[in-house]
Order: C-alpha cells, then structure tokens, then sequence
C-alpha cells in the first residue's frame, strides 16, 4: 500500500501555532510582560521590606478591636447585600419565569405578557452584566465611603444573579402543578406557593446560600474601593505598607471564608 | 428536617438580616440617600449619554486591548501553573508532595485576585503586568485544584501500561493520561478567561492596569459620559470573549 | 538461551489466596506458547510474572535471562522496554491518534525528548503505517482511536506492540474480545511476527483450536499449576478434556459473543 506519509494534521497545527504567536507576541508587549521587574532592584527593596513586616502579625488590643468590628462590618454587609439581592431578585425570577404565566395558558399569548417578560430579562443582565465593583465604586459616590455602598452594590449584582438562576431553576421544574393551579383559577403566587416551591424549594436555598458565601468574598474585595468592612481596612494596612496589620487581616479573611465555607455547608445539608 | 427546625432556621435568619442593618446603621444611610436623591438622579442620567468622542474612543480602545492583554496571558500563565501543581496535588508524587501542593493552591485560591493585585502593584511595579500576575496567581490556584481532580479522574490503565512497557514517567503521562485530561483542562482554562475578562476589567482600580484604570479615573473626576462608555466597552468585551471561548472550546475540546 | 526460566515459584495474594504454586517452567528463546484453562487458573497472575509486572513471593524467576528483581529501577525499565504486552482490552486512551498510540510502542526505548518531540510531529510514519498495513489497517493511521471499532482497536493495540519489536511478547487473551475469524487472523499475525523475528512469544487463549493450531507448545494450567505441558502437535483432546473436567466455565463461553471493549468519550 502507498499511502500518504505525512501528517495531514500538521499543517493545522503549524499554523495554529503561527497564528498564536502573532497574537501572544504583541499582547505580552501591551501587557507589559517582564519578569526581570520582578527582580530590579527597588521592586525587590519595596516587597521584601513590605513582606518582611507581615512577620509578626500585628496583635496590638486596639488593632484587634478595629479587626473585630470590620470583621462583623463584612458579616453584615454580606448579609444585608443578599436579603436585599433576594429582594431585587425574586420579583423579577416571577417576572421572567414562563411558568407561572397565566396568558400562555390555552396557547393565548398576550403580547404585554412577552414585554414585560422581555424587560425583566434585560433589567437581569444589566443588574448582573456590571462587576459589583463598579457597582461599588458608583453607589460610594452616592452614599460616601461606607458599608452602604457595600451592601447596595452586592443587592444590585447578585439580585440580577439570583433573578436568573431561580428563574432557570423554576422553569426546569415540572411546570404541570402550577399550571393545574393558574388553569383553575387561582393567582399567580398561590400558584408558585403550592405548585413550584415543594419542588424546587431546596434547590433554591441551597443557590441562595452559596451566593451568600461568595458575597462574604466580594464584599472583602468591594472594600477596597471603600464599602467598608474588612476590605477597607486591608486597603489602608497595605496602602500604608504596614505588614503586620495586613498579615493578620489576611489570616481572618482566611479563617473567615473557610468558616463561611463550613457554615454554607451545614445550612445547606439542612436543607438537603 | 422538621418543619419546627426548619421555622427557627429561617427564624434566626430574619434576625441575622435584621442585626446586619442595625449594625450598619443602613436605615440613616438610607435617609442620607434620599436627602440626595435629585443629585442621584442627575448622577444616573449623566451616565445616559456616553462620551464617544474619536481621541476617547482610541483611548478606551487602548485600554481594552491592554485588558484582553492582562486576562489572556494571566489565564496563559495559570495554566501553566496550574498544570505545574496539579501533577503533585493529584497525588503522582507522594503524599507529602501532595498535601504541600494543595496547600499551595488553597492558599493561591482563597486570597482574591485585587489582593493579590495589591500585592503584584508592589512587587513589579504599576501597570499591566502586576494584574497580570495577580489574575495568574489566583487563576493557579483555581485551575490547579481542579486540573488535579481531572487527572484523578483520568483512567489509570493506559498509563500503567505504559510504564509496564519500560516507558518512564513523563512519557508515559504524556501518551497516557494526558489525552484523556486535556479537553477538560482545555475546557476549564478558556471558561477561567471568560471570568478573568471581567476581573481584568477592574483590576485597573488598584492600579494593575487596563480599562479598570481609566474607570476609577473617570469616576474621580466624575466624567460620568466617560465612565459610561468604559463601562460599555466592558460589557461588550466580555461578551465577545465568552463568544471566542464558545467556538475555541468547540474547536479544541469537542 | 532461555526466555523464561521459574524454579518452584508460587504466588499468594495479600488475603492469602493462592495464585501460583510451585511452577517450574523453561521456554527457550523463539518458541511459541499458548497457556490455556479454565478461568481462574492463573494465566493472567502468570503473564504478570513473565512480564516482571507482578513480583513472585517464592521461587526465582529470570526474564530474558536476568531476574527483574535484581535490577535496580532504571535497569528494571531497561528490561520491561523488551518486553511487548498485548491485554484483553486495549490499554489506548480513546481521544489518542492511531500513529500515537502505535509510536507509544517505542516510549521505553526513546529517550523523553523524543517522546515529546513525537507528539508534535509523529516521529515514524513510515514504520507505524508498514507495522498498520500489515494488519489492514494502514488508511487509518491518522484517525483517532475513538473512531475505529473494538477489533480494530485491539490491532491497534497489536500493531504497538509488533512496532515495539520486543524480544519476548506476552499476550493476555488478546482475542477473547473477538469475532473468531478476526481473532485467528490476530493470533496468526503474533505468531508470524514471532517466527520471523526469533523472538519468543506467551499467550494465554481461550480458544483451544488456536492453541493447537498456531502455537508450538501449549501448557495447561488449572489451580495455579501446570497439568500438561507439550508440543502442540501431541496435545491430545483428553488432555484438554481433563484440563476442564468441572470446571465452572466452558473454554468457549467468553468468545461466545463478540464484546466490543468500552470506549467513553470525554465531553
């Protein structure tokens, strides 16, 4: 037999490999990629020295005093940013869900129906489609540097989050109840209440649940640019360049995400 | 879980909400929120009329390449390392190298990528490549952890087989076990850009460059036109790299 | 020269089952043996042996005359490279291009910059397409494995193991996965490459007719020991006869039906 003896995949291969370079070259020169900075000389002095101090860890009573109330300061903003997220997010999931539509029923479709379904949708991804940290950084003009900013950026990004999961996950449940509900006359939240929540009830605890650890994560990372909470405080160690007060926030945040972690863990077995 | 314990879970999850906005003292910010609310008003409607002046334009132009720049080669260099941990932590070395690698990649995951930005700022100096190297450091740990669950779950067989044949370890991993790892670590990386389009898109704020910058910038100086369109072309860039992404992953991991 | 050489080697498994016992065994280089018996007997235990896969727990055993278990890991390596295996089920990762998977065949004899030089360019093409064409399978050697059926991927298998040209091949029902005259054909392939290269080859069948027919010396074994041990040509239907009296399993019943080896693709 006298077949072909080259690699018919080699020339796609080469030029994949060409054209990558084309673009990988010139985007490490925009990105400015140079790992001898990592080793010039003041670079060196200037982290070295910052992450010299981070030993020991800074354990002044009045330090630990400000930690402990920027601690709770996170606790909270998480905590207010996702009941107020669940407040944005659930009237529109209704909004957006066609399963407890009562114009699709019998196949009559009213156009006001698909407008308002429409807009709720795009009110979703405008909510979600913005970093919560440009949130942030607008509602701090708003409000003034503060916990407030935190808790009214995490309401607006994850109210569009949770409104486009509990929409997705109403409408993979089995739509039939609530449709028997809608059909025999009752209203829309009856409907939801008797029909759709004993199904997907769990799962939507256990969504809600886990944003609320990521918001504990976000509203560490919304204080840097002011929110409040454990973020700023960070900010302000690091922008002063005292390391013992940075290493003993980092080490909170820490324990603090791995204690969300187990407590997100229990809440949802719970639920499970 | 009965229905009593169930009441008190949601019972004391009313007052964890309720404790929040007393200590945040949310209701008097709330008040002061109002007192401005004709000032917020014509704050959100400074935003309606984006700045799309041809010199600004390029401007944004500029700094939404140096995000596509920061977010690619993080995500590039992550995988990298990633991979790098992920042969340890998935246990090919022993144990010892193993718990150290996964203490390596939870520490890299758990500290988030503007800390680590704060950090990068330092060490090589403001611009683009210490977001670069913040996103990398994060992402390492993200991939890692999960490139190891991949290998974990990769069929031992070929491999063993392998090395059964006089084959060393390196080869044998590489005609083994890798073609069965690859689409997902392929898979896992370009979903990773996708997020990394976004962060690289803020990192800017502790100044590692990017569009992030000039949008701190633009919002000190309250240039609410010009924030609008940086925050446009935000929105329009992640939307194109989760389209490239779409087809690469097709391409390469189907 | 002697291939294989056991002296009162046996086997116990941790949980205390015996797997071999007391074997003494002398195959002579480029001799041809076929292992038969009833499933359980040790046939597997035993090719793992041979291969220097599976240390023994007593008796001496020399491979290619030298014992695996002497040798340090590199040298040990250095022998297992010698060695060709073919399994029941192809050892080949489904994602994998046929070249790659017969090139892999080389892997103990490559150094590692070879190996991976290969993967972006297929070092061989020549030698892996005469080993595929050989086995009539010369026009898919850049499809991937995924893509070919059960009895072509176990030629595949075949094909990495003929490319590998090792001094001694040890087959573990290679063919019990195989229509019949698929696994003739691959049996027959093992015993010419075999012949034509002097090189020594143990496989263990369920197939009696293919022992008796393809092999030179046929050894029965049951219980983890040998019953007969002959020349094909004497091999008499009582021997086998005896070989299976009881035992649970038919010598026919796994080939019965032709099973096509699990491929999964990954999504």
């Amino acid at each position: 037999m006298n077949g072909a003896q080259r690699d018919p995949a080699a020339r796609g291969r080469a030029t994949a490999a060409v054209l990558a370079l084309c673009v990988l070259w010139p985007l490490l020169q925009v990105a400015q990629f140079d790992p001898a900075a990592l080793f010039a000389p003041a670079n060196l002095a200037t982290i070295g020295g910052f992450l010299a101090t981070f030993v020991p860890p800074e354990t002044g009573v009045e330090f630990l005093g400000l930690l402990a109330a920027a601690t709770l300061d996170t606790l909270a903003i998480a905590t207010a940013g996702i009941a107020l997220a669940m407040a944005i997010g659930i009237p529109l999931a209704l909004l957006a869900t066609r399963s407890l539509s009562i114009s699709q029923l019998g196949g009559r479709s009213r156009p006001a129906g698909h407008v308002i379904r429409g807009a709720a949708r795009v009110l979703t991804l405008v909510l979600r489609g913005v970093p919560e940290l440009v949130w942030a950084l607008l509602f701090v003009r708003i409000f003034g540097l503060g916990p407030a900013a935190g808790v009214a950026a995490l309401g607006i990004t994850y109210g569009g989050m949770l409104a486009k999961v509990y929409a997705e996950i109403l409408e993979s449940t089995d739509p039939a109840p609530a449709r028997a509900l809608l059909a025999a006359g009752s209203g829309r939240l009856a409907a939801l209440g008797y029909g759709l929540l004993p199904v997907a009830g769990d799962e939507l605890v256990s969504y809600t649940v886990y944003r609320w650890e990521c918001a504990l994560r976000a509203s560490v990372v919304m204080g840097f640019v002011g929110a409040g909470g454990l973020g700023q405080l960070m900010d302000q160690s690091m922008k002063m360049l005292n390391g013992g007060e940075a290493s003993t926030i980092l080490i909170t945040f820490l324990l603090l995400v791995m204690a969300a972690d187990a407590a997100s863990a229990w809440l949802r077995r719970q639920v499970a | 879980m009965g229905a009593r314990r169930g009441g008190w879970i949601v019972l004391g999850l009313a007052l964890a909400v309720l404790a929040s906005v007393w200590r945040l003292d949310l209701i008097a910010a709330l008040g002061a929120g109002r007192d401005g609310l004709g000032e917020l008003l014509r704050f959100v409607a400074r935003f309606a009329t984006p700045d799309l002046a041809p010199a600004f334009l390029a401007t944004v132009g500029q700094g939404a390449l140096e995000t596509v720049a920061i977010s690619l080669i993080g995500t590039l260099l992550a995988v990298i390392g990633g991979a790098a941990l992920a042969l340890p932590a998935s246990g090919r070395f022993g144990w010892l190298a193993r718990s150290a690698a996964r203490f390596a990649l939870n520490a890299l995951r758990s500290v988030p990528e503007l800390v680590w930005a704060t950090l990068t700022v330092l060490a090589a100096g403001l611009g683009p490549f210490a977001g670069t190297l913040a996103l990398a450091l994060h992402t390492s740990g993200v991939l890692g952890r999960l490139y190891a669950e991949a290998l974990e779950n990769a069929p031992p067989v070929p491999e063993a087989a392998l090395r059964d044949a006089g084959a060393g370890g390196l080869a044998a991993f590489f005609y083994g076990t890798l073609p069965a790892a690859a689409p997902q670590w392929i898979a896992y990386g370009l979903y990773r850009w996708e997020i990394n389009i976004r962060m690289a898109a803020i990192l800017g704020f502790v100044g590692a460059g990017g569009l992030g910058a000039q949008l701190y910038y633009a919002l000190s100086l309250f240039q609410e036109a010009r924030a609008a369109t940086l925050i446009l072309a935000m929105l329009l860039l992640s939307l194109a790299v989760d389209a490239l992404s779409g087809v690469l992953r097709r391409r390469l991991a189907g | 020269m002697t291939a294989i050489r056991l002296e009162a080697l046996g086997l116990t498994h941790p949980g205390g089952r015996v797997a071999l016992a007391h074997l003494d065994l002398t195959i002579a280089a480029g001799e041809r043996v076929a292992v038969i018996g009833p499933s359980g007997a040790g046939k597997t235990t035993l090719l793992r042996v041979l291969g220097a896969s599976l240390r023994p727990s007593h008796g001496a055993v020399r491979v290619l005359d030298v014992d695996p278990w002497a040798l340090s890991g590199p040298l040990l390596q250095g022998l297992r490279a010698r060695i060709g295996k073919m399994h029941q089920s192809p050892p080949i990762p489904p994602r994998q291009r046929v070249i790659t998977a017969v090139l892999a065949g080389r892997l103990g004899q490559w150094s590692v910059w070879r190996a991976l030089r290969s993967l972006i360019y297929p070092l061989d093409v020549p030698g892996a397409r005469a080993v595929l064409d050989r086995l009539g399978l010369g026009e898919r050697l850049f499809d991937r494995c995924d893509q070919l059926s059960g009895g072509q991927l176990q030629r595949v298998a075949l094909a990495r193991v003929l490319y590998q040209q090792p001094a001694l091949m040890l087959a573990d029902e290679p063919v019990s996965a195989l229509d019949p005259a698929l696994a003739r054909a691959v049996t027959v392939a093992l015993n010419d490459d075999a012949r034509r290269r002097g090189a020594t080859l143990v496989a263990s069948l369920h197939a009696v007719e293919l022992a008796r027919s393809e092999f030179s010396r046929v050894i029965g074994l049951r219980d983890g020991r040998i019953v007969f041990d002959c020349p094909a040509a004497q091999l008499g239907d009582a021997d086998i006869a005896a070989l299976y009296a009881g035992a649970a399993a038919t010598p026919a019943m796994p080939e019965a039906s032709p099973v096509r080896p699990r491929l999964t693709r990954c999504a």
